[in-house]
């Protein structure tokens, strides 16, 4: 299963309700705000760092350039563009918008 | 904007993240429509609001507007009082050296000291 994240974690509990509902090997992709999750530095990296162990975790590159973080994105996560958003959605049986 | 032509202290109070929503933009346009009527202006930046102001914005692949150019504008406008949060950036990972314009960086018990101070606060 895919599942999006648009918000802030620090504005936000989107990122938390995803992560606590997520089960073992699904997907988490990253877009608009919720890219700053993958940034180093920011309060949500150790749980984003958790989460990783047992997820993958997908960002939208453009989104992430957008915001000047492109130069800090946590090791790990896997940038896509827009085609690989496209990929996502239809390699995964389903999907959830956690907005 | 006052009669007796007083001088008031406006604040503008930015807590959002730029691009995710309309709020960043807007705020920069109605600082520079005000900024025309010579009053005490400040503009903060606390919360996800910091973000407006990290250096290196890149818009191509969004194809949205990169604003980021307008607020080193601001100085011409004499909008120069730019406060940003020390504890906003820190959970960020950011410091001041990724801000992209001048800032005065204090704590957020400072801003709130300053913000009921003011004779005006505009919320974005």
């Amino acid at each position: 299963m895919l599942h999006i994240v648009n918000k802030s974690p620090l504005e936000k509990t989107s990122l938390d309700s995803c992560l606590a509902t997520a089960q073992p090997g699904a997907a988490v992709l990253l877009i608009e705000d919720g890219v700053y999750a993958a940034t180093r530095g920011n309060a949500a990296e150790a749980k984003m760092r958790d989460a990783m162990g047992q997820l993958k975790v997908y960002v939208l590159k453009p989104d992430m350039e957008a915001r000047g973080m492109a130069d800090r994105v946590m090791d790990g996560v896997t940038l896509v563009d827009y085609g690989g958003f496209v990929d996502l959605v239809t390699e995964h049986p389903n999907c959830q918008s956690w907005m | 904007m006052d009669e007796a032509g007083q001088i008031k202290k406006f604040m503008y109070v930015n807590r959002k993240a730029p691009y995710g929503t309309i709020y960043a933009l807007e705020s920069l346009e109605v600082v520079l429509i005000a900024a025309a009527f010579d009053q005490d202006v400040s503009l903060v930046f606390m919360d996800d609001g910091v973000y407006q102001l990290k250096k290196g914005h890149q818009t191509k692949g969004i194809e949205v507007k990169n604003f980021q150019p307008t607020y080193r504008a601001l100085d011409d406008y004499d909008v120069n009082k730019l406060y940003v949060e020390q504890e906003a950036l820190a959970a960020r990972g950011l410091t001041e050296d990724d801000m992209c314009v001048p800032v005065q960086v204090m704590p957020r018990a400072e801003i709130g000291r300053l913000m009921a101070e003011q004779d005006v606060v505009l919320s974005f």
